[in-house]
């Protein structure tokens, strides 16, 4: 196995030495009908080997559509990178022909979806659906791909793996669903694995076991680990860095008590101050006020100026505010971040 | 497109199913272009005498196959009628079997599918396995046994062929009624006035049909341009109308046997009938296309 | 999987007696002079009407008569024709020619449609699209009483491509023309339903997966997607099973060819009651249990029916 290992290892252009990976400036946009929708305005970030970063964020501010960009699934039409890079390793894998990118996928960046029951084939056994992987990017017979889909579900922690391997996905809970797709993502030895959501769909209880296994296996695995979720609560036992993301935008980027000890931007604080929190009992809750932007009208300036408590004339004009260094390791894209730290 | 929430952004201000499904409507030319077919068509059903002043039944002999002159463009067939005059005169009986027939089935369909899907249950069960029943014998089969029974000697076949096709056509139609009431009736809002104590003549007419109607008109849109050929078809078959009746069926029927002498009386009969199906096929696909933005 | 045979099979042996009633009440109800409902307008003579009588025991009351054709029926004994001959010898000496045909069409058909559909799908709102969308549009705006006699009179007469007619032992070629046209009264819904499915799918969540696990894009079509989108088209074949049934009655009769379908015209057009009776109990037995292999062709196809 090592050797046709070592055949898909030849990307050309791979420096060792490069982050694992790297996004750039990265634009997105959904050209539809109704007008030019600007999911993914110049996200920026980058994560180390056995790293786990969390993009946070509501839904439609662009952290799935990134997700989709830097694996190269983004439905296209409508969606199309107008900007930017994905480096994994030194290498713009925008720049990539269709038939290297397809090595990359699974080979070396994986991903789990939200909702497994949807995500994985109604029609095909699990284990075909493990097996395939084997059997196209490796070559197996179909005998050692089968045995080795075998061992991917056992290791995490499917009972009775040898049994289970011809039921269909509907056959099994959504928890035990998960565990499926987290063996699919991890067949092939990725070294970044992203989540999308990967609990949302399920029992608080059987998130945690998911989380905790997740966890673990990016342990064993020394994996970096990109977490896209809206759940502060997940990310605050999980995580190692912050990206919080806002109308396609990275707003501020921390490690993770940083952020939770003192946000630097209104966004981050407002998402904060949003969650109920047991030492506050008997407080009220503030909601951020006002609705994230459309997509196709994103305002001048700061795109979270119009809900923002902070907010004065420059926040309302172009130049959207740059990327400040906070503090070490730390950035957030507001021009009163001074202010929003100080509260 | 992958993100749902993406949509909801780019929608803006929200609208109206309905107000919605006419302004895709308004701009949809196929929809435009097949109302106008429609309308010149009825038009033509009602008032053949606007189209042509010849009188499909005088014939002369001495016409017989003649080509194509001022007074008949189309020609003449064997018999030595005017094949344009035979034509426009054919869309009468043919429009008004397509139409009654077609509401006939709407009818029974309505009570099956509104019984069957605002009850459940039993009742339910036992109105889809008679809709099972009617599915069962192919609709051609149960049309040539059954038409040919209910017209007696003499009769021109107009009422038998149309309540043949009533009674054998309605499935579809009654099965997409039934599962509109299915997904209405279990939507929450629907469930939220009941709780509320709206009784079910309101709950039926103000919550569940509005919904329920769309879906079904289209059926009975695309319904009637099939049974404006299975008229065709069974008139063809020779159980169909028969005697003074002049459909289009009737007119393929008589001019197969001569068309290698005269192809006018089986090539015009034939375009009109498939002018007419696919006018109604255009106008219901761009009413469903309105409502089920889904497939855009 | 037992289960669902079990319960399908009791569902079809119900619809069986349900569909055989209606056709056997359709034949004989408002009728004051049944006899001469079969026989249609001809006179009757006493022995015929005497046969006649005993035939299908009209001296007993509906249900004596229902109970009666339903045993002959299970029997296997479907009676004789007016004419004289044994019902059960026309339909054997007509149904090979007829059931090549069918097969034909269907195989035609599904190639067409699976292929175009596809393509079509995947290449949505291009020019092959457009141009399949209103080829289809067309082909179902031309019932086959307008398809039929039209190919044959510019296919074969005019260019004089195929033979106009075909007769019992038929070649397969003599035998295109009448199958295209029967397979153009059903390849329309068909490419049209492909179509459909496939965008759907091609939308579906497990299809990202797929890209993701870094598939070629032909393999996400050919193995994920089309085994997904085909379920529909399979339920829909039920469907026209009798719809081809309709198709060949027309077609047969146009072309000449001694089958099922233009024997069967023959018998409406002579006013052959018993001929047509027979005729259409077989064909409707024959639609249902052709359907049941649909159901459970279905079920082979998607797991989720299976386990329910």
């Amino acid at each position: 196995m090592t050797d046709i290992k070592a055949q898909v290892d030849v990307l050309p252009g791979i420096d060792p030495r490069a982050p694992l990976l790297q996004i750039n400036d990265l634009h997105v946009e959904f050209r539809t009908r109704d007008g030019v929708a600007k999911a993914v305005n110049g996200a920026s970030f980058w994560l180390n080997p056995g790293e786990t970063l969390a993009i946070l964020g509501e839904s439609g501010c662009g952290k799935s559509v990134t997700a989709q960009a830097i694996m190269g699934i983004l439905d296209s039409p409508p969606g199309h990178i107008t900007r930017g890079e994905v480096r994994y390793r030194g290498v713009d894998l925008l720049k990539l022909r269709e038939d290297e990118r397809r090595r990359v996928r699974a080979n070396k960046i994986a991903m789990i979806f939200q909702d497994a029951l949807s995500a994985l084939n109604p029609v095909y056994t699990v284990g075909f659906q493990l097996a395939e992987l084997f059997r196209t990017h490796r070559g197996m017979s179909r005998a050692d791909a089968k045995n080795r889909a075998v061992e991917l579900l056992d290791q995490v922690r499917i009972p009775a793996a040898r049994s289970r391997i011809g039921d269909y996905p509907h056959q099994f809970s959504g928890g035990m669903r998960q565990r499926v797709m987290i063996a699919m993502a991890l067949a092939l030895d990725p070294e970044v694995l992203i989540a999308d959501e990967p609990t949302t769909a399920l029992d608080v209880t059987v998130q945690a076991q998911i989380m905790g296994l997740l966890a673990e296996l990016q342990r064993q695995r020394n994996m970096g680990l990109i977490l896209i979720t809206h759940d502060m609560g997940v990310v605050a036992d999980v995580a190692d860095r912050i990206s919080v993301m806002y109308a396609g935008r990275v707003v501020e980027e921390a490690p993770v008590y940083d952020i939770y000890d003192k946000p630097g931007h209104p966004y981050t604080r407002a998402l904060l101050e949003s969650i109920p929190r047991l030492d506050l009992k008997g407080q009220q809750l503030t909601a951020i006020r006002g609705l994230p932007p459309a997509l196709t009208d994103i305002p001048q300036g700061c795109a979270f100026n119009p809900r923002c408590g902070y907010a004065k004339e420059p926040c309302r004009q172009d130049p959207a505010p740059p990327a400040y260094a906070i503090a070490p390791r730390r950035t957030a894209r507001c021009h009163f971040f001074r202010e929003v730290l100080g509260d | 497109m992958s993100d749902p929430t993406l949509l909801a952004t780019v929608e803006g201000r929200p609208r109206s199913l309905a107000g919605d499904a006419w302004d895709d409507l308004r701009r949809n030319k196929i929809f435009w272009a097949s109302s106008v077919l429609v309308v010149v068509i009825l038009v033509m059903a009602l008032l053949p005498s606007l189209f042509t002043s010849a009188d499909p039944a005088s014939c002369a002999l001495s016409n017989k196959h003649k080509g194509p002159t001022g007074a008949a463009i189309f020609g003449y067939d064997s018999l030595g009628c005017d094949v344009f005059a035979r034509t426009v005169h054919g869309t009468g009986d043919s429009i008004q079997v397509g139409i009654l027939s077609t509401l006939l089935a709407g009818l029974i369909a309505l009570f099956f599918g509104l019984a069957a899907g605002y009850y459940g249950g039993a009742v339910d069960a036992v109105l889809s396995r008679g809709i099972d029943i009617v599915l069962g014998i192919p609709f051609l089969l149960g049309a040539v046994i059954f038409s040919g029974r209910l017209s007696g000697p003499g009769d021109d076949g107009v009422t038998a062929v149309t309540v043949t096709l009533g009674l054998l056509t309605w499935t579809s139609a009654a099965r997409v009624m039934r599962s509109s009431v299915v997904a209405a009736k279990n939507q929450d809002y629907v469930s939220a006035a009941r709780m509320l104590g709206a009784s079910p003549a309101r709950l039926m007419f103000r919550h569940i049909l509005p919904n329920a109607v769309a879906p079904f008109i289209v059926v009975l849109t695309l319904l009637l341009g099939a049974n404006i050929a299975a008229e065709a078809t069974l008139s063809y078959l020779g159980v169909g109308l028969k005697g003074d009746a002049m459909s289009w069926g009737l007119q393929i029927s008589e001019a197969r046997r001569q068309v290698r002498v005269a192809a006018a009386p089986l090539v015009w009969p034939s375009a009109f009938l498939a002018a007419t199906v696919l006018a109604f096929i255009m106008l219901g696909d761009a009413i469903r296309d309105a409502f089920d933005p889904k497939l855009r | 999987m037992f289960r669902y045979i079990v319960r399908r099979l009791l569902q079809m042996i119900l619809t069986f007696f349900g569909a055989t009633f209606v056709v056997f009440a359709l034949m004989f109800a408002n009728q004051d002079d049944p006899i001469q409902a079969l026989a249609g307008e001809k006179p009757i003579s006493d022995t015929l009407r005497a046969q006649l009588t005993e035939r299908y025991h009209l001296d007993e009351g509906f249900l004596g008569q229902y109970w009666y054709y339903m045993g002959n029926l299970l029997t296997g004994d479907f009676g004789e024709s007016l004419s004289g001959r044994e019902i059960s010898a026309i339909f054997s000496t007509a149904w090979p020619v007829t059931v090549r045909l069918a097969v034909m069409a269907l195989v035609i058909a599904a190639l067409v449609a699976i292929a175009a559909g596809v393509w079509s799908g995947i290449r949505r709102g291009g020019l092959f699209d457009n141009g399949t969308l209103t080829f289809t549009l067309l082909l179902l705006a031309m019932p086959v009483v307008v398809l039929a006699p039209v190919a044959q009179w510019i296919f074969g007469m005019e260019l004089g491509w195929f033979p106009v007619t075909a007769s019992r032992d038929a070649t397969f070629y003599a035998l295109l023309l009448p199958a295209i046209v029967l397979a153009c009264t059903v390849v329309a819904t068909q490419l049209r339903v492909t179509r459909t499915s496939v965008v759907e799918n091609l939308r579906a969540d497990y299809v990202r997966t797929a890209r993701a696990k870094g598939l070629a894009p032909r393999r996400v079509v050919w193995v994920h997607v089309l085994r997904n989108s085909l379920i529909p088209v399979i339920t829909l074949i039920g469907v026209d099973l009798g719809v081809l049934m309709s198709g060949a009655l027309v077609t047969e009769e146009v072309f000449n060819i001694p089958g099922v379908g233009s024997k069967l015209a023959q018998g409406v057009r002579t006013e052959d009651g018993p001929l047509v009776v027979g005729f259409v109990s077989i064909l409707v037995i024959v639609f249902l249990v052709m359907n049941l292999v649909v159901d459970l062709l279905y079920a082979a196809l998607d797991p989720r029916i299976r386990y329910e």
